[in-house]
């Protein structure tokens, strides 16, 4: 298997394809757990899910178990979740609060730092044993950005900062944009389900606006029907032409899309005016606070940016959610999506938001199961192995709209990439737009 | 207030006759059917599998649909559009276990253990969990749905993907 034919772009005639053997093959998903998963920054939690000394949560991050514990000397840790005697889970329990661990197998004592503080009948270990500093183990890298909690399991990896590069600003539209509010919590209540697709599939999915009118048509109806009986007129926001896709070093991605009912900050003309006057208040503090440039723009679009590989933050009219997923087998994926609050934001607001949320987004949403369909419809596609390229050229030779698939071949060609064992990719955005002379010359 | 036992055995059968005939609705996609059995502020909840005792109002949950949203929830599903239900899974309930927890004059709680199968694309996944209703009784002796909780005892929708189908 030659690994680096799986992607053909060609910059002449502005194509890129994708072949499908990416998204069936276990060799291919070995490989990229090895060469992609085991190098790259993977999220574990935000701290707000322990903000207590005491405080731990469970997470399985690449078949680890971890836990991400709030230590009685103030620090939070992510441990590995294995007793360092005979490996048994310390901590069993998704969640809650303790000063310590027992092991249940043999009774290894664990404080809230992952320090070994006792191990019954010391007698028959040889002198000093019992004594010696032993702690749980962390990952070889943990670090955080702004309480968004990565590990990396290598350590010659890049620091969390240098990976995560440009894409951090606009992370953080969305970090800051709730920082007048009290910053954002985690609330309690996990989507967690699976997907008979590729990962892949999903991660395009997540940042394709090509999609939107035909998958989702029944929650667009919905919409537009909520709106009349409103009696408020059809949108005039295009979604489409106000939108731009961006590509990052380290093959993050992004699009940004113009939206109504983002409670920070662009009211949907729906909801009650006072709501509508609450939502308008926010939006200028954040220009004050913010630049009129930047504060708009943390208020006026809906971002869904992938943290190559497995995670995006999706800060849009469903609310503030991340998503991650892991690879189970070539056409099998795990999905958890957890969902941030402002801690101050109104009561009214905190409604339009978690309504706006669950209408379209999850497993019972108007959006989220099309979505779904979607992807395990392409993966029983791809049983043919006659037909055996996918296409991705769409918006290749254009200014980067948010249908235009620029997300794809962006995340495509780091893949590629690191699947040859390099660093990262060379280029990751599309070759410049040929001018309008050498345009006439291809068509000759 | 608890009524004498033959009375209220009389009305846990009504009661589980209602269900399932509620059933009998949903499993032949009569979904108009099974709307009409809703009051106007009527609730369908459905709570993530990690919190099976999520509020809407401050939780996230799988569905939280409010009379309008039911209604918008059914016209999707009559769609063509609805691709997760086009065309349709088959689905089979078994509803049991009903006990009457509170009964009033004019309204009655009740919970009932359920497992609903849906089969479709090389598949069979069964949700189980239990039901929380709550039922109005209107003054001509019918029941209207006023509360319809379900609650997942699975750890996680593996098979199942999603909550496309009414649970």
């Amino acid at each position: 298997m030659d690994v680096s034919k799986l992607i053909v772009e060609d910059v002449k005639s502005g194509t890129f394809r994708i072949h499908r053997s990416s998204m069936t093959s276990k060799e291919i998903m070995d490989l990229e757990l090895e060469r992609i998963y085991e190098t790259s920054w993977l999220y574990v939690g935000h701290d707000s899910e322990v903000p207590k000394q005491g405080d731990f949560c469970r997470r399985t991050v690449l078949g680890r178990p971890l836990v991400m514990i709030h230590g009685n000397d103030g620090k939070i840790r992510v441990l590995i979740n294995s007793c360092l005697h005979r490996g048994a889970l310390v901590c069993r329990t998704d969640r809650g609060n303790s000063d310590s661990f027992v092991c249940f197998y043999h009774g290894w004592i664990y404080n809230n730092c992952g320090k070994v503080i006792g191990i019954p009948d010391p007698e028959g270990y040889p002198e000093g044993f019992c004594t010696a500093e032993r702690t749980l183990m962390s990952p070889p890298q943990v670090d955080s950005h702004r309480g968004f909690y990565f590990v990396n399991f290598s350590a010659k990896a890049p620091s969390l900062a240098d990976y995560l590069g440009n894409a951090r600003e606009l992370m953080d539209l969305t970090i800051d944009s709730a920082e007048i509010l009290g910053g954002w919590e985690v609330m309690k209540g996990t989507c967690k389900f699976d997907i008979r697709a590729n990962w892949k599939l999903l991660l395009e999915n997540s940042v394709d606006n090509y999609h939107f009118h035909t998958v989702h048509k029944t929650f667009l109806d919905f919409m537009a029907n909520e709106r009349k009986r409103a009696g408020v007129p059809r949108s005039t926001i295009n979604n489409i032409t106000n939108s731009r896709a961006l590509a990052f070093k380290h093959g993050h991605v992004a699009m940004l899309t113009l939206a109504e009912g983002r409670t920070i900050a662009c009211p949907n003309p729906t909801w009650s005016k006072d709501a509508i006057a609450e939502v308008m208040r926010i939006r200028e503090r954040l220009a004050e606070r913010y630049g009129k440039e930047r504060g708009y723009s943390m208020a006026d679009y809906s971002r869904f940016v992938i943290v190559f590989p497995n995670l995006v933050f999706h800060d849009t009219q469903s609310g503030f959610k991340l998503r991650q997923w892991w690879p189970i087998a070539p056409d099998m994926m795990q999905v958890t999506q957890w969902e941030l609050l402002p801690r101050g934001e109104r009561e009214d607001l905190v409604n339009y938001r978690l309504q706006g949320g669950v209408t379209f987004q999850g497993p019972g949403g108007f959006g989220s199961p099309d979505d779904i369909e979607a992807l395990e419809s392409c993966q029983i596609g791809f049983r043919a192995p006659e037909l055996a390229w996918s296409d991705a050229s769409r918006g290749m030779r254009r200014e980067p709209r948010s249908d235009y698939e620029l997300t794809s071949r962006a995340f495509w060609r780091e893949w590629s990439a690191r699947m040859q064992g390099h660093a990262g990719a060379k280029r990751v955005v599309d070759p410049p737009i040929p001018s309008t002379n050498a345009r006439k010359q291809v068509a000759k | 207030m608890q009524p004498p036992p033959q009375e209220h055995l009389l009305l846990r059968l009504a009661v589980e006759s209602f269900l399932y005939e509620e059933a009998a609705h949903l499993d032949n996609w009569r979904l108009d059917d099974w709307l009409a059995l809703f009051a106007e502020d009527a609730r369908y909840i459905v709570p993530t599998t990690d919190l099976p005792d999520g509020d809407p109002k401050r939780d996230v949950v799988f569905i939280d649909d409010d009379f309008t949203r039911l209604k918008g929830r059914v016209n999707r599903l009559k769609s063509r559009h609805a691709h997760r239900e086009y065309p349709y899974s088959r689905t089979r309930r078994v509803i049991s276990n009903v006990r009457l927890t509170r009964i009033e004059p004019g309204e009655i709680d009740l919970e009932a253990s359920f497992v609903v199968y849906r089969a479709r694309a090389e598949a069979i996944a069964p949700y189980v969990g239990i039901y929380r209703y709550t039922l109005a009784r209107t003054n001509s002796g019918e029941f209207r749905i006023r509360r319809r909780r379900a609650e997942l005892d699975l750890e996680r929708l593996s098979e199942h993907g999603a909550v496309s189908i009414i649970l």
